[in-house]
């Protein structure tokens, strides 16, 4: 054992520094250059940081492009199947809910089969559900780096729902099949997708920064969350349509903000028309949680490092 | 000249939970909630159950562009958390810091590392997170694979990595980073002396492209070779800040002395059990107090307590601490069969120990006191239970023979030596005396002094 590490430290150290040029003849800025009348960075207090610096997150662009890039790399690595399993896990729900609700308890789907319905509702609602859990403990779950370097801890949030838009696109593949194989045609109101994948990656934005900045802090917040998000599925049109819900309670229905996701999404595919009043809703609501949450987290990223 | 760094009246104030501090419930918050209102009638509010610890206080200085400047200090002077503080991992609690250019730092090997992803996918991911963008990585990806040396397997993951390539791959990234100014935490003292020796001679070519360097390191010769001018924290203040050699000075005459009286706990906790350790005096052989002994000392320590309470049956144990966590040694009373009836008030516990062979280096002490125990010896473990109250009572070092971390933690004789060759010869030595160590360096240092 002693021979062995003697010798790797005999190569390591054989390495000559001549090998290396681009570290010593790099000319260096500070050295050559006249420093900055202003600082480029103040260090204050975290009671006196300002507001939100996006300027700085688009300066981080490409750490976040990384970041995405190691969380979906790494999430299929080790599995058998892989990136398959993106578009295996959304039809294998499919079958089930086809079988036990479509076909055993008959719900009605209106004028587009039942299969393509779910399908469709449990896109959004899977890249919602799993964004908002995985972004929830992204912070825990990242804290080698954020106790050892510096970067906008957003990114780290952020890097866990633009993971699982990559997982949504690759869904959107199968729907493209699926709609083929049942003979749903799209219309002029499919051109509206972008924008409502656009909402719901804020909305999943804002309530997943939201609990990682909770998170941090009550750990509860990370037992909880699973059981908050199977209740919410059920209160979601995902596995019946909206439309089975009573007239009368439908305004209060409404008032959740995946209903106006979920129903746009379905409505822009099967050329069915917009509830405006729900995404009027999912709008406002996204807009409040997502200043709400760049509050909470500006104000408590500061003891991200002390606590976790 | 104009600082590239201006460090103004910083503090950094941490607050330590009682228990396991780390975070809170949210059953605990509202429970609080609840209690805070009776609490405050019985004059015991949330402020009365935590501690604080003050890791830095009013530390003010400057750091001119392009200069190598050395932080020492003892364990938990508050080097790291200055570090943390300019590069910006943890905010300060007053003060201010002005950066005049990119920082980059380098607290640990393999930031941001994966084991699952392969040596290349690693050195972007890890360039990435030490600022560096796509299209420099692309341009610096040759040489750094090259300084590391693994070419072969930089499609393998870094999981299957022997933690040699691991360590060489990590520093090769971080080595490539052009930041203006480079924080460095104790890299230098991972790996074998050959890499440590490797790591140096970086840091001197980073010093003429005139980078501006931070760099914190227990390695006094280290220090003194890189760096100009240096800055010893003491309990979280500047103790000394100048010229290196000077520092180092008052560095060493500060570790003699051991500020000559006992020594205060710099961290303690279980204070509303009634008991305090309230001090630890380490004398060595000539009965002086210090905090810098010699190999193979005999030394004599004394731990003053306070009980406010009558506790009976107490056990106390104490012992000695590496940096990077091992508990090299430890004595405690049970143990040994000494029973103490009980303690109340104002004690004093005594304790000679045997020779402390220790290979020199810097220990952090620790103390506990344990209530009674039920059971019998090796019935129970002490792991199992909580201690009364606890302390830290900084470090002290040994001063000896140049062994290093490779010659391990102690460095005992041997009873007996014996060889036997193929032609029957044959070499013995018995009675190894417990000088033979501090006798063989003594005359022999002076031609081969291995590196500190």
């Amino acid at each position: 054992m002693e021979t062995t590490n003697r010798n790797k430290a005999g190569a390591l150290g054989a390495t000559p520094a001549a090998r290396t040029p681009a570290l010593a003849s790099t000319p260096h800025p500070a050295g050559t250059h006249r420093l900055p009348d202003e600082p480029l960075v103040v260090i204050q207090p975290a009671g006196s940081a300002g507001a939100l610096n996006l300027r700085e997150l688009w300066d981080y662009r490409g750490l976040l492009y990384y970041l995405i890039w190691r969380d979906v790399k790494v999430r299929y690595k080790q599995t058998v199947l892989g990136v398959a399993w993106v578009v295996l896990q959304p039809l294998m729900m499919t079958l089930i809910f086809t079988v036990v609700l479509g076909m055993l308890v008959r719900i009605p789907s209106g004028r587009v089969p039942y299969p393509i319905l779910v399908y469709v509702g449990l896109l959004p609602w899977t890249f919602f559900s799993s964004a908002v859990s995985s972004a929830g403990s992204s912070l825990i779950s990242n804290s080698h780096l954020i106790t050892k370097v510096y970067f906008p801890r957003l990114l780290v949030p952020m890097s866990a729902i633009g993971s699982r838009l990559i997982d949504l696109f690759i869904a959107f593949v199968i729907l493209a099949g699926m709609m083929f194989y049942y003979r749903v045609g799209i219309g002029w109101t499919t051109l509206l997708l972008p924008a409502l994948i656009l909402l719901t990656t804020l909305l999943s934005l804002g309530v997943g920064t939201l609990l990682a900045a909770l998170n941090v802090k009550y750990r509860d917040v990370g037992i909880l969350l699973p059981v908050v998000i199977q209740l919410w599925m059920y209160v979601s049109p995902v596995l019946y349509p909206a439309s089975l819900v009573p007239e009368r309670w439908r305004r209060l229905y409404d008032l959740n903000p995946i209903v106006g996701i979920v129903q746009g999404f379905r409505g822009a595919l099967f050329h069915e028309g917009f509830d405006g009043f729900a995404l009027g809703v999912t709008a406002a609501v996204t807009l409040v949680v997502l200043v709400y949450a760049a509050y909470l987290f500006r104000r408590v990223e500061s003891g991200f490092a002390d606590v976790i | 000249m104009k600082p590239i760094i201006k460090v103004e009246n910083v503090s950094k104030r941490y607050r330590l939970g009682v228990r396991d501090g780390s975070y809170d419930t949210l059953r605990d918050t509202l429970a609080a909630a609840v209690k805070s209102p009776i609490n405050r009638l019985r004059g015991r509010g949330a402020a009365a159950r935590r501690e604080t610890l003050w890791a830095l206080r009013g530390v003010n200085f400057d750091v001119k562009p392009g200069e190598v400047l050395g932080l020492i200090g003892h364990n938990g002077a508050g080097k790291s958390t200055l570090l943390k503080i300019l590069s910006r991992i943890t905010w300060p609690t007053e003060g201010r810091v002005e950066l005049y250019g990119r920082l980059g730092s380098l607290l640990e090997v393999g930031t941001g590392f994966h084991p699952e992803l392969s040596g290349r996918e690693n050195v972007y991911l890890s360039g990435a997170i030490l600022g560096m963008g796509r299209a420099e990585i692309d341009r610096k990806l040759d040489a750094v694979v090259e300084f590391s040396g693994v070419e072969r397997f930089l499609d393998t993951p870094v999981k299957r990595y022997s933690s040699g390539m691991y360590v060489r791959l990590a520093f090769a990234v971080a080595a490539h980073m052009e930041p203006e100014i480079l924080l460095v935490d104790e890299v230098l003292a991972v790996g074998d002396l050959a890499f440590q020796q490797k790591c140096l001679d970086h840091m001197k070519r980073l010093k003429q492209s005139g980078m501006t360097l931070l760099l914190v390191s227990h390695n006094m010769s280290a220090i003194q070779g890189t760096c100009e001018r240096s800055l010893y924290l003491h309990n979280g203040e500047i103790a000394a800040f100048g010229d290196t050699t000077e520092v180092i000075k008052t560095y060493r005459d500060v570790a003699k002395r051991g500020g000559g009286e006992a020594a205060g706990a710099i961290m303690s906790g279980g204070d509303d059990s009634g008991v305090r350790l309230v001090s630890f005096t380490m004398f060595g052989e000539d009965g002086e107090s210090r905090r810098s002994i010699n190999f193979g000392e005999r030394v004599r320590v004394r731990i003053a307590l306070r009980a406010e309470r009558r506790v009976e049956a107490p056990i106390i144990n104490f012992g000695f601490r590496r940096g990077d966590g091992v508990i090299v040694c430890n004595f405690n009373n049970w143990y040994d069969n000494f029973q103490i009836d009980y303690i109340e008030g104002d004690c004093v516990l005594e304790g000679w120990l045997p020779p402390l062979r220790l290979v020199p280096h810097y220990y952090d002490i620790y103390a506990n006191v344990w209530p009674r125990r039920t059971s019998a010896v090796g019935q129970d473990d002490m792991s199992r239970l909580q201690p009364l109250t606890w302390a830290h009572f900084g470090d002290f070092s040994v001063e000896g023979p140049p062994l290093t971390d490779q010659d391990g933690v102690f460095q005992q004789p041997a009873l007996r030596w014996e060889l036997t060759r193929e032609d029957g010869g044959r070499v013995e030595c018995d009675g190894v005396d417990a000088d033979s160590l501090r006798r063989a360096y003594g005359e022999e240092a002076s031609l081969a002094p291995p590196n500190p």
